[in-house]
């Protein structure tokens, strides 16, 4: 090109033109205050306080949206927390979570049985008796042997892996059953433990006893199935349902649309609302895009309940905050220091650590009080029995500021007075655990810790962090990451954390290796507890040891912004999934 | 861009006897020789995608089949995942597998029955059980349907800018089309695809960019893709405008321009004749080479639009780890690569005489 004043005059003015449009189109993007179709909302945080929109209303249909699709739609492969939620909408279990807001729904009911299991007096037998009226999406009964049936499918975890395996361990330690496929018997019934003596009655003998199984019952991976119905791995492509909607097409990481069952019939079924006559999920893959469509009106209610993007929430905050819920997920977010990585062996120098970090920082770096949550004290979300506000370190004093007078007391008393060296490990797919990573670090070196932050590929820390030999390899002295209950209990949320017999070769989640006999021997106390507030008092002391140990630097209590349409009726959080809203009990107004 | 090259044997630079074109038996032995390369290429990119995809883990110690159990990780569970995945057979027996499916089907076990995957056989997916080879042939018509219209807005755009930027150079048209261009080169497609849809979709609400096939809903079909054809087209039109305005500048300044126009042609017939024809022959180079690896291109595009397209599959695939869907859009994209390459070459010795096939 010709280098004259003409030229340059010219490129100035296409420049010009370019940055125009760029700053014109920047301001764009808010969406109009009149696209809820017409229906006030009901107010900031209103489903995290009770139901909103009551309405026994049926009609319409349910749009889901969502960027991350299903794990699996095969109930007994499923491990997402949003995925579990839904699946009330095609499968029944013996016993489910009660339709009820907040902590209310922890409580279990009884579901396809028509009571609670009579327990014996050792706390080994659990026995149910099925309703009548109970159909699969063909209109055949949903029988005992069904049931059993659908449980024995845990045990074919080379053929439909991913879901949660506690029946597993509970009912078959020595791991004698082979699963269903590899099953001699003609009727494919042959795991000893569960008996069906007719079509109506089932009873489980457990070789010990266990406080949480009906808990574990209650999870979609004991929903029933026929033999003839099932195809194995490739089930998950079309469940066959004995719940109020059935599948009418899925296609993986493009959507789901469920219709009513008409087998199905409300009489048989106390818990499950089924309101809208059809259910829609899309997977969309332009997360910003998600949370647009939401608040243009176009879908209800994002899927995957992870929160909103941050340009999502800013939008969503300023501009419809009485759209907007802010609840509790029961998932802490926290720091782990590996016991066997030097110098995080010696409890002054953990304890260094915990005085060095300003958990206002940490908040902030999560996304703020809103986005990221509380401030955590220690290791027990409020949602489980056993939770209370123990503050050894006086994380919640000074608004989380940094206690750097105690941390050099302990570097000293660690024998590392001047600091020492460590590296943080940090799934690189998390955005607010790399800012964390990147907070800490900063804390650290005020006291002279000098901290290294590695990026790992998240999809990949099972065999990374998960792998307490490569843990050692690498050195990390400090693992960032999460951690939500599978249950609402002690033993679902801290156990495989905390109990020394939990510790994996690969996909370990107890990061810490702690191995104290003494804690272990409480879980074993806690777990025979059939009351439940006792077994809580007997989480809480587990809960103080670790604590006191100093093996964790809790950031927060997970917080999320979530949207909720202003045509959804009966909307709640339930603690049971984790805060997310209790889908199968939703509705949406005409 | 000059490092994108020319045509093979350096077309428009060497002079073969004018009027040479080639034998039908030359043809075909050339055709048949292309052809065998093509698919020894391909073997070679599969070979090497199985390879990257056990090595990478080999070298950072980590482990596909943890990836597929659930929280609890039991090591039988494990073992059973790599044996149903063939994981733990040596990488060139899964890969003689994998090339026994494509050309005569392959039976899988699932548990309960045997099921056949007929040929071409790519797999299952190792996250949702989907056979692969469907998953990739409802994907591909969303993709061809991006590159066919953002082909024809880039190419249609691109060169009549770089034209007439030529013809009239130096004037505010060649200037101003060049300082867009210069944008178009320079700003990312998830940005401009951003902010298209802040001001389409979000803020005027005039487009829906819900995607839906051509042969259900012609209409819808136009509507979902204006948005993304602009974006990818932009991104592309640019290049062409600035190829197209230096190719044909220089061409201006041949001798047998010179003489054409002193033989007394219209000025419409030396540049649409004589003048274009050369000048196409680069843009057809470039064109060959991008619509082959459109995929880049369509990764973001699919991504930030949702589309439901190759690219957007190829994103999912890599993040879940799922090696038979991997393998299959690598290898679909590595076939159009050769192809498009391939059909460039033959269209070579129809547009340049000056060009034979050998």
């Amino acid at each position: 090109m010709t280098s004259t004043r003409s030229s340059r005059r010219a490129l100035a003015a296409g420049t010009a033109v370019v940055i125009a449009a760029l700053l014109s189109t920047s301001a764009c993007g808010g969406g109009d205050d009149e696209s809820d179709g017409g229906n006030r909302p009901a107010g900031f945080n209103a489903a995290t306080k009770g139901v909103v929109n009551t309405s026994t209303a049926k009609g319409g249909t349910l749009k889901f949206i969502g960027s991350q699709d299903f794990d699996s739609l095969d109930p007994q492969r499923m491990y997402y927390g949003f995925a579990w939620d839904f699946s009330r909408f095609y499968t029944r279990q013996l016993i489910t979570y009660d339709n009820k807001p907040g902590a209310k729904s922890t409580s279990l009911v009884p579901d396809l049985a028509t009571a609670k299991a009579e327990i014996s007096s050792d706390g080994r037998t659990y026995t149910y008796r099925l309703r009548d009226g109970i159909t699969f999406e063909d209109g055949s009964p949903i029988t005992a042997q069904d049931i059993k049936y659908g449980i024995e499918r845990i045990w074919a975890q080379d053929v439909i892996s991913g879901g949660p395996t506690y029946l597993k361990q509970i009912l078959d330690p020595k791991g004698e059953y082979k699963g269903p496929y590899k099953d001699k018997d003609p009727k494919k019934l042959g795991l000893k433990s569960i008996e069906t003596p007719d079509a109506k009655t089932i009873i489980f003998k457990l070789p010990k006893p266990n406080g949480d199984f009906e808990q574990i019952l209650a999870l979609p991976s004991s929903s029933p199935l026929k033999p003839d119905r099932d195809k194995a791995a490739k089930y998950a492509l079309k469940p066959f349902s004995s719940g109020p909607y059935k599948f009418e097409s899925y296609s993986p990481n493009k959507g789901a649309v469920l219709v009513r069952n008409d087998k199905w019939s409300k009489s048989s079924d106390p818990i499950r609302a089924a309101l809208p006559d059809k259910v829609t999920v899309t997977i969309n893959s332009n997360a910003d895009d998600v949370d647009k469509r939401l608040i243009k009106g176009d879908y209800d209610l994002d899927i995957n309940a992870t929160g909103m993007t941050q340009s999502g929430r800013t939008t969503a905050l300023k501009q419809h905050k009485a759209n907007v819920d802010n609840g509790t997920t029961s998932f802490i977010r926290y720091a782990v220091f590996p016991e066997k990585v030097k110098p995080m062996d010696n409890v002054h120098c953990r304890k260094a650590v915990i005085y060095a970090a300003d958990k206002k920082a940490l908040q902030t770096a999560r996304g703020g009080p809103l986005a990221g949550g509380d401030i955590a004290a220690n290791m027990l979300p409020k949602s489980i029995k056993g939770a209370d506000d123990y503050d050894p370190y006086g994380a919640l004093q000074n608004g989380g500021a940094a206690n750097t007078a105690k941390a050099e007391e302990e570097l000293k008393a660690c024998g590392k007075p001047g600091g020492f060296s460590t590296v943080i490990s940090v799934r690189n797919n998390k955005p607010a655990e790399v800012a964390t990573a990147e907070a800490l670090q900063e804390c650290l070196g005020k006291v002279g810790i000098k901290a290294d932050v590695d990026q790992i590929d998240g999809a990949q820390s099972s065999s990374i962090t998960g792998s307490p030999s490569v843990v050692r390899k690498k050195g990390y002295g400090i693992i960032i990451t999460g951690w939500g209950p599978d249950f609402p209990t002690g033993q679902g949320f801290s156990q495989p954390l905390v109990d020394g017999r939990f510790i994996a070769q690969s996909g370990n989640y107890n990061n810490s290796e702690l191995n104290d006999p003494a804690i272990n021997k409480l879980f074993d106390d806690a777990i025979a507890e059939t009351d439940p507030v006792k077994a809580g008092e007997i989480y809480k002391q587990i809960n103080h040891k670790v604590s006191d140990r100093a093996d964790y630097l809790p950031f927060v209590y997970e917080k999320t912004i979530t949207w909720r349409s202003s045509r959804l009726t009966n909307v709640y959080t339930a603690d049971s999934y984790n805060g997310r809203y209790d889908y199968v009990s939703l509705g949406v107004a005409k | 861009m000059a490092a994108r090259g020319g045509p093979p044997g350096g077309a428009g630079r060497l002079r073969h006897p004018p009027g040479a074109t080639a034998r039908p038996s030359t043809v075909l032995a050339y055709l048949i020789r292309r052809l065998t390369a093509v698919v020894v290429m391909l073997l070679i990119v599969t070979l090497a995608t199985f390879a990257i995809f056990f090595m990478i883990p080999k070298l950072t110690g980590t482990d596909p089949a943890l990836l597929f159990v659930g929280k609890q990780a039991d090591p039988a569970a494990i073992e059973g995942i790599r044996e149903k995945m063939g994981l733990s057979d040596p990488v060139l027996v899964q890969f003689w597998k994998f090339v026994e499916g494509l050309v005569a089907g392959r039976d899988y076990a699932n548990g309960v029955d045997v099921t056949h995957c007929p040929a071409p056989c790519f797999g299952y997916s190792f996250r949702n059980e989907q056979e692969v080879w469907p998953v990739l042939t409802s994907r591909l018509p969303v993709t061809l349907s991006l590159a066919a219209g953002a082909c024809l807005l880039w190419v249609i755009g691109g060169v009549a800018a770089g034209v007439v930027s030529a013809l009239k150079r130096g004037s505010v048209w060649d200037r101003s089309a060049m300082s867009v261009a210069l944008a178009g080169v320079s700003l990312p497609i998830y940005f401009t695809g951003l902010v298209s849809l802040a001001i389409f979709s979000y803020a005027l609400d005039l487009i829906n960019v819900d995607y839906e096939p051509l042969t259900q809903n012609p209409g819808k079909w136009f509507e979902s893709l204006i948005l993304p054809w602009i974006t990818l087209a932009f991104l592309y039109a640019a290049m062409y405008a600035r190829l197209t305005r230096a190719t044909m500048l220089e061409i201006l300044g041949e001798d047998y321009i010179r003489t054409a126009r002193a033989k007394g042609l219209g000025e419409g017939v030396v540049i649409g004749k004589h003048a274009m024809r050369s000048t196409m022959t680069p843009i057809l180079t470039i064109l060959g080479l991008d619509l082959g690896a459109l995929l880049g291109g369509a990764v973001l595009t699919e991504t930030t639009f949702n589309l439901p397209g190759l690219g957007q599959g190829a994103v999912r695939a890599i993040s879940d780890k799922d090696l038979p869907i991997i393998l299959g859009v690598t290898l679909i994209a590595a076939f159009f690569i050769v192809i498009a390459n391939l059909v460039v070459d033959l269209l070579y010795a129809v547009i340049d005489p000056r060009v034979r096939l050998s």
